[in-house]
Protein backbone atom coordinates (compact mmCIF):
# COMPACT_ATOMS: atom_id res chain seq x y z
CA UNK A 1 0.00 0.00 0.00
CA UNK A 2 2.87 2.32 1.26
CA UNK A 3 4.64 1.89 -2.57
CA UNK A 4 1.54 2.58 -4.55
CA UNK A 5 0.83 5.62 -2.62
CA UNK A 6 4.24 6.81 -3.60
CA UNK A 7 4.60 5.62 -6.93
CA UNK A 8 0.58 7.30 -7.64
CA UNK A 9 2.91 10.51 -6.14
CA UNK A 10 5.95 10.27 -8.05
CA UNK A 11 3.40 10.38 -11.45
CA UNK A 12 1.31 12.98 -9.83
CA UNK A 13 4.15 14.68 -8.78
CA UNK A 14 5.99 15.09 -11.89
CA UNK A 15 2.72 15.80 -14.29
CA UNK A 16 2.72 18.79 -12.00
CA UNK A 17 6.87 19.62 -12.62
CA UNK A 18 6.02 19.35 -16.30
CA UNK A 19 2.69 22.26 -15.79
CA UNK A 20 5.56 24.06 -13.73
CA UNK A 21 7.76 24.23 -16.76
CA UNK A 22 5.38 25.40 -19.06
CA UNK A 23 2.17 27.08 -17.65
CA UNK A 24 1.13 28.35 -20.71
CA UNK A 25 -1.45 25.46 -21.73
CA UNK A 26 -3.41 25.88 -18.01
CA UNK A 27 -3.56 29.76 -18.00
CA UNK A 28 -4.88 29.64 -22.01
CA UNK A 29 -7.80 27.08 -21.01
CA UNK A 30 -8.83 30.13 -18.62
CA UNK A 31 -9.91 32.06 -21.55
CA UNK A 32 -12.76 30.05 -22.23
CA UNK A 33 -14.85 30.36 -18.52
CA UNK A 34 -13.61 33.72 -18.45
CA UNK A 35 -15.42 34.40 -22.08
CA UNK A 36 -18.63 32.09 -20.28
CA UNK A 37 -18.35 34.57 -17.29
CA UNK A 38 -18.24 38.09 -18.45
CA UNK A 39 -19.99 37.57 -21.43
CA UNK A 40 -22.46 34.97 -21.48
CA UNK A 41 -22.97 35.18 -17.58
CA UNK A 42 -23.78 39.09 -17.87
CA UNK A 43 -26.16 38.58 -21.10
CA UNK A 44 -27.68 35.99 -19.25
CA UNK A 45 -28.11 37.95 -16.15
CA UNK A 46 -30.18 40.83 -17.49
CA UNK A 47 -32.88 38.06 -18.62
CA UNK A 48 -34.03 37.20 -15.32
CA UNK A 49 -34.18 33.96 -15.86
CA UNK A 50 -34.02 32.94 -12.01
CA UNK A 51 -36.44 35.40 -10.22
CA UNK A 52 -35.46 36.78 -7.31
CA UNK A 53 -31.55 35.09 -7.76
CA UNK A 54 -28.21 36.74 -9.29
CA UNK A 55 -27.96 34.59 -12.23
CA UNK A 56 -24.43 35.05 -12.14
CA UNK A 57 -24.25 33.82 -8.81
CA UNK A 58 -25.64 30.64 -9.66
CA UNK A 59 -23.59 30.37 -12.62
CA UNK A 60 -20.28 30.66 -11.57
CA UNK A 61 -19.75 27.42 -9.55
CA UNK A 62 -21.66 25.76 -13.26
CA UNK A 63 -18.54 27.54 -15.39
CA UNK A 64 -15.97 26.09 -12.59
CA UNK A 65 -17.16 22.44 -12.86
CA UNK A 66 -17.66 22.90 -16.60
CA UNK A 67 -13.92 24.15 -16.86
CA UNK A 68 -12.64 20.91 -14.94
CA UNK A 69 -15.12 19.29 -17.21
CA UNK A 70 -13.33 20.14 -20.66
CA UNK A 71 -9.95 20.29 -19.25
CA UNK A 72 -10.22 16.37 -18.18
CA UNK A 73 -12.15 15.27 -20.75
CA UNK A 74 -9.42 15.83 -23.37
CA UNK A 75 -6.72 14.20 -20.94
CA UNK A 76 -6.89 10.86 -23.13
CA UNK A 77 -5.36 13.03 -25.84
CA UNK A 78 -2.04 13.22 -23.84
CA UNK A 79 -2.65 9.27 -22.94
CA UNK A 80 -2.39 8.64 -26.85
CA UNK A 81 1.02 11.21 -27.37
CA UNK A 82 2.38 9.31 -24.82
CA UNK A 83 1.44 6.18 -26.41
CA UNK A 84 2.94 7.33 -29.25
CA UNK A 85 6.25 8.81 -27.81
CA UNK A 86 7.24 6.07 -26.10
CA UNK A 87 6.39 6.79 -23.08
CA UNK A 88 3.31 4.52 -21.97
CA UNK A 89 5.72 1.58 -23.16
CA UNK A 90 8.09 2.24 -20.85
CA UNK A 91 6.13 3.38 -17.51
CA UNK A 92 4.26 -0.29 -18.18
CA UNK A 93 7.72 -1.93 -18.28
CA UNK A 94 8.38 -0.43 -14.84
CA UNK A 95 7.11 -2.29 -11.71
CA UNK A 96 4.30 -0.11 -11.03
CA UNK A 97 0.90 -0.97 -10.73
CA UNK A 98 -0.98 0.04 -12.97
CA UNK A 99 -3.77 2.00 -11.44
CA UNK A 100 -0.95 3.67 -9.49
CA UNK A 101 -0.28 4.95 -13.17
CA UNK A 102 -3.73 5.92 -14.19
CA UNK A 103 -4.40 7.50 -10.78
CA UNK A 104 -1.30 9.38 -10.41
CA UNK A 105 -2.13 10.78 -14.21
CA UNK A 106 -5.83 11.41 -12.90
CA UNK A 107 -4.29 13.79 -9.87
CA UNK A 108 -1.96 15.81 -11.81
CA UNK A 109 -5.63 16.65 -14.05
CA UNK A 110 -7.26 17.73 -11.21
CA UNK A 111 -4.19 20.28 -9.93
CA UNK A 112 -4.26 21.55 -13.58
CA UNK A 113 -7.62 22.47 -12.57
CA UNK A 114 -6.66 24.50 -9.52
CA UNK A 115 -4.84 28.04 -11.13
CA UNK A 116 -8.73 27.39 -13.26
CA UNK A 117 -10.80 27.83 -9.69
CA UNK A 118 -8.21 30.42 -8.73
CA UNK A 119 -9.16 32.62 -12.21
CA UNK A 120 -12.79 31.87 -11.81
CA UNK A 121 -12.87 33.34 -8.58
CA UNK A 122 -10.93 35.98 -9.49
CA UNK A 123 -13.04 36.69 -11.85
CA UNK A 124 -16.46 36.41 -10.23
CA UNK A 125 -15.38 38.54 -7.37
CA UNK A 126 -14.77 41.06 -10.11
CA UNK A 127 -18.28 40.34 -10.81
CA UNK A 128 -19.43 40.92 -7.38
CA UNK A 129 -20.98 37.40 -7.27
CA UNK A 130 -21.62 36.50 -3.70
CA UNK A 131 -18.48 34.23 -2.56
CA UNK A 132 -18.55 31.98 0.83
CA UNK A 133 -15.06 32.98 1.47
CA UNK A 134 -14.55 30.45 4.28
CA UNK A 135 -11.71 28.38 3.94
CA UNK A 136 -13.51 25.43 4.66
CA UNK A 137 -15.68 25.72 2.04
CA UNK A 138 -12.58 26.24 -0.25
CA UNK A 139 -11.04 23.33 0.58
CA UNK A 140 -14.58 21.61 0.28
CA UNK A 141 -14.48 22.92 -3.42
CA UNK A 142 -10.75 22.17 -4.35
CA UNK A 143 -11.96 18.00 -3.12
CA UNK A 144 -15.16 17.98 -5.45
CA UNK A 145 -12.58 19.52 -7.75
CA UNK A 146 -10.14 16.95 -7.55
CA UNK A 147 -13.10 13.91 -7.76
CA UNK A 148 -14.65 15.64 -10.92
CA UNK A 149 -11.04 15.35 -12.54
CA UNK A 150 -10.25 12.03 -12.04
CA UNK A 151 -13.42 11.06 -12.45
CA UNK A 152 -14.05 12.98 -16.00
CA UNK A 153 -10.07 12.32 -16.85
CA UNK A 154 -10.00 8.74 -15.96
CA UNK A 155 -13.58 8.58 -18.24
CA UNK A 156 -11.47 10.31 -20.76
CA UNK A 157 -8.58 7.70 -20.11
CA UNK A 158 -10.99 4.90 -20.80
CA UNK A 159 -11.95 5.89 -23.97
CA UNK A 160 -8.25 6.60 -25.64
CA UNK A 161 -7.63 3.17 -24.41
CA UNK A 162 -10.69 1.90 -26.62
CA UNK A 163 -10.63 3.94 -29.58
CA UNK A 164 -6.77 4.43 -29.36
CA UNK A 165 -6.36 6.96 -32.57
CA UNK A 166 -5.82 10.76 -31.83
CA UNK A 167 -8.57 11.40 -34.97
CA UNK A 168 -11.11 9.29 -33.59
CA UNK A 169 -10.62 9.85 -29.66
CA UNK A 170 -11.22 14.14 -30.85
CA UNK A 171 -14.30 12.80 -32.53
CA UNK A 172 -15.53 11.20 -29.25
CA UNK A 173 -14.38 14.10 -27.18
CA UNK A 174 -16.62 16.48 -29.31
CA UNK A 175 -19.32 14.27 -29.14
CA UNK A 176 -18.88 13.37 -24.93
CA UNK A 177 -18.53 16.82 -23.53
CA UNK A 178 -21.27 19.00 -24.87
CA UNK A 179 -23.98 16.49 -23.67
CA UNK A 180 -22.39 16.09 -20.36
CA UNK A 181 -22.91 19.85 -19.97
CA UNK A 182 -26.04 20.48 -21.48
CA UNK A 183 -27.98 17.34 -18.90
CA UNK A 184 -26.57 19.09 -16.06
CA UNK A 185 -27.08 21.86 -14.02
CA UNK A 186 -24.46 24.08 -14.74
CA UNK A 187 -26.23 26.96 -16.74
CA UNK A 188 -29.75 25.94 -15.66
CA UNK A 189 -31.17 24.88 -12.84
CA UNK A 190 -32.99 21.02 -12.77
CA UNK A 191 -36.14 22.39 -11.71
CA UNK A 192 -36.99 24.15 -15.48
CA UNK A 193 -35.96 20.77 -17.43
CA UNK A 194 -38.19 19.18 -19.35
CA UNK A 195 -38.93 15.63 -17.42
CA UNK A 196 -37.21 13.39 -19.41
CA UNK A 197 -33.68 15.61 -19.29
CA UNK A 198 -34.27 16.10 -15.69
CA UNK A 199 -34.13 12.27 -15.53
CA UNK A 200 -30.81 12.17 -17.30
CA UNK A 201 -29.33 15.13 -15.43
CA UNK A 202 -29.69 12.63 -12.42
CA UNK A 203 -27.27 10.10 -13.95
CA UNK A 204 -24.59 12.60 -14.53
CA UNK A 205 -22.01 13.18 -12.44
CA UNK A 206 -20.98 16.41 -13.12
CA UNK A 207 -24.68 17.33 -11.57
CA UNK A 208 -23.51 16.80 -8.61
CA UNK A 209 -20.47 18.26 -8.81
CA UNK A 210 -21.98 21.26 -9.41
CA UNK A 211 -24.80 20.68 -6.91
CA UNK A 212 -21.99 20.39 -4.10
CA UNK A 213 -19.95 23.80 -5.54
CA UNK A 214 -23.09 25.55 -5.47
CA UNK A 215 -23.27 25.19 -2.06
CA UNK A 216 -19.84 25.74 -1.07
CA UNK A 217 -18.96 28.46 -2.90
CA UNK A 218 -21.85 30.72 -2.96
CA UNK A 219 -23.37 28.85 -0.01
CA UNK A 220 -26.99 28.70 -1.61
CA UNK A 221 -29.54 25.68 -0.96
CA UNK A 222 -28.50 22.16 -3.29
CA UNK A 223 -30.59 19.59 -5.04
CA UNK A 224 -28.68 17.03 -3.28
CA UNK A 225 -26.99 16.52 0.28
CA UNK A 226 -23.37 17.29 0.25
CA UNK A 227 -22.63 14.09 1.46
CA UNK A 228 -24.96 12.92 -1.56
CA UNK A 229 -22.42 14.80 -3.93
CA UNK A 230 -19.28 13.33 -2.26
CA UNK A 231 -20.28 9.81 -2.39
CA UNK A 232 -21.58 9.50 -6.24
CA UNK A 233 -18.31 11.60 -7.50
CA UNK A 234 -16.10 9.61 -4.71
CA UNK A 235 -17.80 5.64 -6.16
CA UNK A 236 -17.86 7.12 -9.89
CA UNK A 237 -13.90 8.55 -9.36
CA UNK A 238 -12.76 4.62 -7.93
CA UNK A 239 -14.96 2.88 -10.46
CA UNK A 240 -13.32 5.15 -13.33
CA UNK A 241 -9.61 4.33 -11.49
CA UNK A 242 -10.48 0.67 -11.36
CA UNK A 243 -11.66 -0.02 -15.30
CA UNK A 244 -8.75 2.20 -16.05
CA UNK A 245 -6.54 1.01 -14.32
CA UNK A 246 -7.22 -2.24 -16.19
CA UNK A 247 -7.55 -1.25 -19.68
CA UNK A 248 -4.67 1.18 -19.85
CA UNK A 249 -1.95 -1.36 -21.07
CA UNK A 250 -4.87 -1.97 -24.26
CA UNK A 251 -3.26 1.06 -25.53
CA UNK A 252 0.00 0.18 -26.48
CA UNK A 253 -1.44 -2.87 -28.36
CA UNK B 1 21.27 -21.07 -15.94
CA UNK B 2 19.77 -19.34 -19.01
CA UNK B 3 19.08 -15.68 -17.70
CA UNK B 4 16.34 -15.41 -20.64
CA UNK B 5 14.31 -18.84 -21.77
CA UNK B 6 11.24 -18.90 -24.15
CA UNK B 7 9.25 -22.47 -25.09
CA UNK B 8 7.19 -21.97 -27.98
CA UNK B 9 6.52 -18.51 -27.58
CA UNK B 10 3.88 -16.97 -30.42
CA UNK B 11 1.80 -14.24 -30.53
CA UNK B 12 -1.01 -14.11 -32.88
CA UNK B 13 -2.74 -11.26 -34.19
CA UNK B 14 -6.40 -12.13 -35.60
CA UNK B 15 -5.08 -14.70 -38.20
CA UNK B 16 -1.65 -13.38 -38.51
CA UNK B 17 1.59 -15.20 -36.42
CA UNK B 18 3.54 -12.67 -35.92
CA UNK B 19 5.71 -14.77 -33.72
CA UNK B 20 5.92 -18.35 -34.05
CA UNK B 21 6.68 -21.07 -31.43
CA UNK B 22 9.65 -19.48 -30.63
CA UNK B 23 12.80 -20.99 -28.83
CA UNK B 24 15.50 -19.46 -27.04
CA UNK B 25 17.95 -19.58 -24.81
CA UNK B 26 20.20 -17.12 -23.31
CA UNK B 27 22.65 -17.33 -21.34
CA UNK B 28 24.04 -14.37 -18.65
CA UNK B 29 26.57 -12.02 -19.98
CA UNK B 30 25.17 -12.53 -23.65
CA UNK B 31 24.90 -10.01 -26.36
CA UNK B 32 22.18 -11.16 -28.35
CA UNK B 33 20.29 -9.67 -31.02
CA UNK B 34 17.33 -10.00 -33.32
CA UNK B 35 17.84 -9.31 -36.74
CA UNK B 36 15.14 -9.09 -39.28
CA UNK B 37 13.56 -7.25 -41.67
CA UNK B 38 10.27 -4.83 -40.58
CA UNK B 39 7.57 -6.70 -39.69
CA UNK B 40 9.70 -10.10 -39.24
CA UNK B 41 8.28 -10.01 -35.13
CA UNK B 42 11.69 -8.51 -33.40
CA UNK B 43 9.42 -6.05 -31.66
CA UNK B 44 6.52 -8.14 -30.96
CA UNK B 45 8.95 -10.79 -29.27
CA UNK B 46 10.52 -7.81 -27.21
CA UNK B 47 7.10 -6.29 -26.07
CA UNK B 48 5.91 -9.73 -24.88
CA UNK B 49 9.59 -10.84 -22.91
CA UNK B 50 9.20 -6.99 -21.44
CA UNK B 51 5.08 -7.86 -20.51
CA UNK B 52 3.72 -5.99 -22.08
CA UNK B 53 2.44 -7.77 -24.67
CA UNK B 54 0.67 -11.27 -23.69
CA UNK B 55 1.70 -14.50 -25.70
CA UNK B 56 -1.15 -16.23 -27.57
CA UNK B 57 0.31 -19.39 -26.18
CA UNK B 58 4.09 -20.56 -24.71
CA UNK B 59 6.27 -19.48 -22.18
CA UNK B 60 8.99 -17.52 -21.18
CA UNK B 61 11.27 -17.24 -18.55
CA UNK B 62 13.29 -14.01 -17.26
CA UNK B 63 15.71 -14.78 -14.67
CA UNK B 64 13.58 -17.86 -13.74
CA UNK B 65 10.30 -15.62 -13.37
CA UNK B 66 7.56 -16.45 -15.71
CA UNK B 67 6.35 -13.83 -18.04
CA UNK B 68 2.54 -14.59 -17.73
CA UNK B 69 2.44 -15.30 -13.84
CA UNK B 70 5.06 -13.41 -12.57
CA UNK B 71 4.93 -9.97 -14.61
CA UNK B 72 5.76 -7.57 -11.73
CA UNK B 73 9.40 -9.72 -10.81
CA UNK B 74 10.12 -9.58 -14.46
CA UNK B 75 9.92 -5.87 -14.75
CA UNK B 76 12.40 -5.26 -11.71
CA UNK B 77 14.84 -7.86 -13.74
CA UNK B 78 14.87 -5.77 -16.60
CA UNK B 79 15.73 -2.96 -18.31
CA UNK B 80 13.95 -1.32 -21.36
CA UNK B 81 14.54 1.20 -24.07
CA UNK B 82 11.69 0.94 -26.50
CA UNK B 83 11.84 1.86 -30.55
CA UNK B 84 9.96 5.10 -29.95
CA UNK B 85 11.24 7.83 -27.42
CA UNK B 86 10.61 7.09 -23.52
CA UNK B 87 12.02 10.38 -22.05
CA UNK B 88 9.63 13.32 -21.75
CA UNK B 89 10.66 16.57 -23.58
CA UNK B 90 9.37 19.12 -21.01
CA UNK B 91 11.35 17.28 -18.18
CA UNK B 92 15.17 17.95 -17.20
CA UNK B 93 17.30 14.99 -17.72
CA UNK B 94 17.41 14.67 -13.83
CA UNK B 95 14.44 14.59 -13.45
CA UNK B 96 13.21 11.91 -15.98
CA UNK B 97 15.69 9.67 -14.25
CA UNK B 98 14.37 10.77 -10.59
CA UNK B 99 10.62 9.87 -11.87
CA UNK B 100 12.24 6.33 -12.87
CA UNK B 101 14.53 6.16 -9.95
CA UNK B 102 11.30 5.74 -7.90
CA UNK B 103 8.93 3.98 -10.29
CA UNK B 104 11.90 1.10 -9.85
CA UNK B 105 11.71 1.16 -6.12
CA UNK B 106 15.18 2.54 -5.75
CA UNK B 107 15.36 4.00 -1.98
CA UNK B 108 13.87 7.32 -1.45
CA UNK B 109 17.47 8.26 -0.03
CA UNK B 110 19.69 6.20 -2.77
CA UNK B 111 18.09 7.98 -6.01
CA UNK B 112 19.54 10.73 -6.67
CA UNK B 113 23.49 9.70 -5.85
CA UNK B 114 22.28 6.68 -8.35
CA UNK B 115 20.79 9.27 -11.04
CA UNK B 116 23.87 11.73 -10.81
CA UNK B 117 26.44 8.48 -11.36
CA UNK B 118 23.95 7.73 -14.50
CA UNK B 119 24.19 10.85 -16.21
CA UNK B 120 27.88 10.88 -15.47
CA UNK B 121 28.54 7.33 -16.42
CA UNK B 122 26.39 8.27 -19.83
CA UNK B 123 28.55 11.40 -19.84
CA UNK B 124 24.98 13.50 -19.93
CA UNK B 125 26.44 15.52 -16.39
CA UNK B 126 27.10 18.69 -18.28
CA UNK B 127 23.27 19.18 -19.78
CA UNK B 128 21.19 17.25 -16.97
CA UNK B 129 19.55 20.00 -16.09
CA UNK B 130 17.99 20.96 -19.30
CA UNK B 131 14.66 20.35 -20.81
CA UNK B 132 15.45 17.32 -22.57
CA UNK B 133 13.72 19.11 -26.18
CA UNK B 134 17.22 20.97 -26.08
CA UNK B 135 18.93 17.08 -26.37
CA UNK B 136 20.34 15.71 -29.30
CA UNK B 137 19.25 12.44 -30.95
CA UNK B 138 22.36 10.79 -29.43
CA UNK B 139 22.06 12.46 -25.85
CA UNK B 140 18.12 11.46 -25.66
CA UNK B 141 19.23 7.54 -26.57
CA UNK B 142 21.67 7.58 -23.90
CA UNK B 143 19.42 9.12 -21.03
CA UNK B 144 17.07 6.52 -22.16
CA UNK B 145 19.56 3.84 -21.73
CA UNK B 146 20.83 5.70 -18.33
CA UNK B 147 16.93 5.44 -17.29
CA UNK B 148 16.50 1.82 -17.93
CA UNK B 149 19.39 1.01 -16.09
CA UNK B 150 19.18 3.21 -12.88
CA UNK B 151 18.14 0.07 -10.93
CA UNK B 152 20.81 -2.05 -11.94
CA UNK B 153 18.94 -5.20 -14.36
CA UNK B 154 20.67 -7.87 -14.84
CA UNK B 155 18.70 -7.96 -18.13
CA UNK B 156 18.53 -5.17 -20.61
CA UNK B 157 16.15 -5.00 -24.03
CA UNK B 158 16.99 -2.55 -26.57
CA UNK B 159 14.61 -2.00 -29.35
CA UNK B 160 16.44 -0.77 -32.58
CA UNK B 161 18.72 1.49 -30.36
CA UNK B 162 20.50 3.71 -33.31
CA UNK B 163 17.31 4.07 -35.22
CA UNK B 164 17.47 7.29 -36.69
CA UNK B 165 20.92 8.34 -35.72
CA UNK B 166 24.11 9.47 -37.54
CA UNK B 167 27.36 7.38 -37.31
CA UNK B 168 28.79 9.42 -35.24
CA UNK B 169 26.33 9.66 -32.55
CA UNK B 170 25.63 5.54 -33.23
CA UNK B 171 29.44 5.11 -32.36
CA UNK B 172 28.97 6.87 -29.03
CA UNK B 173 25.40 5.05 -28.24
CA UNK B 174 27.67 1.76 -28.79
CA UNK B 175 30.45 2.73 -26.78
CA UNK B 176 28.42 3.57 -23.84
CA UNK B 177 26.64 -0.06 -24.59
CA UNK B 178 29.79 -1.75 -24.15
CA UNK B 179 30.83 0.34 -21.22
CA UNK B 180 27.73 -0.33 -19.64
CA UNK B 181 28.15 -4.32 -20.05
CA UNK B 182 31.94 -4.66 -18.91
CA UNK B 183 30.73 -2.49 -16.07
CA UNK B 184 27.59 -4.31 -14.91
CA UNK B 185 28.04 -7.60 -17.14
CA UNK B 186 24.86 -6.87 -18.34
CA UNK B 187 22.92 -8.92 -20.11
CA UNK B 188 21.84 -7.42 -23.66
CA UNK B 189 19.10 -8.41 -25.77
CA UNK B 190 18.53 -6.00 -28.83
CA UNK B 191 17.11 -5.80 -32.27
CA UNK B 192 17.75 -3.87 -34.99
CA UNK B 193 18.15 -4.34 -38.77
CA UNK B 194 21.59 -2.75 -39.09
CA UNK B 195 24.13 -5.43 -39.81
CA UNK B 196 27.21 -3.36 -38.67
CA UNK B 197 25.31 -2.58 -34.84
CA UNK B 198 24.81 -6.33 -34.71
CA UNK B 199 28.49 -7.87 -36.02
CA UNK B 200 30.18 -5.16 -33.57
CA UNK B 201 28.42 -5.60 -30.33
CA UNK B 202 26.65 -9.30 -30.21
CA UNK B 203 28.17 -12.54 -29.29
CA UNK B 204 24.84 -14.12 -30.67
CA UNK B 205 22.61 -13.00 -33.48
CA UNK B 206 19.45 -14.66 -34.58
CA UNK B 207 17.80 -14.05 -37.93
CA UNK B 208 14.29 -13.74 -37.59
CA UNK B 209 11.97 -13.90 -40.81
CA UNK B 210 8.15 -14.02 -40.74
CA UNK B 211 8.12 -14.72 -36.71
CA UNK B 212 10.80 -17.65 -36.89
CA UNK B 213 14.13 -17.84 -36.08
CA UNK B 214 15.66 -19.04 -39.37
CA UNK B 215 19.29 -19.26 -38.17
CA UNK B 216 21.24 -18.15 -34.78
CA UNK B 217 24.56 -18.19 -34.21
CA UNK B 218 27.02 -16.26 -33.12
CA UNK B 219 28.41 -13.44 -36.31
CA UNK B 220 31.48 -15.67 -37.46
CA UNK B 221 29.04 -18.76 -37.67
CA UNK B 222 27.05 -16.85 -39.62
CA UNK B 223 29.01 -15.68 -41.59
CA UNK B 224 30.57 -19.19 -42.74
CA UNK B 225 27.85 -20.81 -42.66
CA UNK B 226 26.98 -19.48 -46.25
CA UNK B 227 29.86 -21.00 -47.47
CA UNK B 228 30.88 -17.71 -49.71
CA UNK B 229 34.58 -16.56 -49.77
CA UNK B 230 34.42 -13.33 -47.36
CA UNK B 231 30.78 -13.37 -47.34
CA UNK B 232 29.30 -10.62 -44.76
CA UNK B 233 26.56 -10.67 -42.22
CA UNK B 234 24.82 -8.77 -44.73
CA UNK B 235 25.54 -11.67 -46.99
CA UNK B 236 23.91 -13.95 -44.26
CA UNK B 237 21.15 -12.03 -43.63
CA UNK B 238 20.31 -11.83 -47.45
CA UNK B 239 20.95 -15.85 -48.08
CA UNK B 240 18.72 -16.63 -44.77
CA UNK B 241 15.92 -13.85 -45.43
CA UNK B 242 15.76 -12.93 -49.01
CA UNK B 243 12.45 -14.58 -49.57
CA UNK B 244 10.59 -12.37 -46.81
CA UNK B 245 12.50 -8.96 -48.09
CA UNK B 246 10.06 -7.70 -50.32
CA UNK B 247 6.43 -6.88 -49.04
CA UNK B 248 6.66 -7.51 -45.31
CA UNK B 249 6.63 -3.90 -44.20
CA UNK B 250 3.21 -2.62 -43.15
CA UNK B 251 2.57 1.45 -43.37
CA UNK B 252 2.12 1.02 -39.44
CA UNK B 253 5.98 0.03 -39.19
CA UNK B 254 6.96 2.49 -41.89
CA UNK B 255 5.33 4.91 -39.97
CA UNK B 256 7.01 4.46 -36.92
CA UNK B 257 10.73 4.10 -37.82
CA UNK B 258 10.27 7.73 -39.70
CA UNK B 259 8.26 9.22 -36.62
CA UNK B 260 11.43 7.80 -34.49
CA UNK B 261 13.86 9.16 -37.00
CA UNK B 262 12.60 12.36 -37.07
CA UNK B 263 12.28 12.53 -33.69
CA UNK B 264 15.91 11.93 -32.97
CA UNK B 265 17.54 13.62 -35.89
Amino acid sequence: MKQFIRKTWVIAEFEIRKILHDPTEVLLRAVQPALWLLIFGQVMARTRMLPGKNYLDFMSPGILAQSVLFVSIFYGIAIIWERDLGLTHKFLATPTPRIALVLGKAISAGVRCVPLMIIIYILAAMLQVNIVWNLINIIGVIFLLLFGAILFSTFSLIIACLVKTRERFMGIGQIMTMPLFFASNAIYPISIMPEWLKVISHFNPLTYMIDGMRLLMIGTASDFSLLTDYMVLSVASILMVLIGGTLYKRVII
Amino acid sequence: MAILETKKLTRKFGDFIAVDSLDINIQAGETFAFLGPNGAGKTTVIKMLTTLLPASSGEGFICGFNIKTEPNKVRSMIGYVPQLISVDGTLTGIENLLLFAQLYDIPSNECKPRVLDALDFMGLKEVAKNPVHEYSGGMIRRLEIAQSMLHHPPILFLDEPTVGLDPIACKTVWDHIQQLKKEFNTTIIMTTHLMDEADHLCNRIAFMSRGKIVACGTPIELKDSIKKENGTLEDAFIYYTSETLSNETSYRNISRDRKTAKKLG
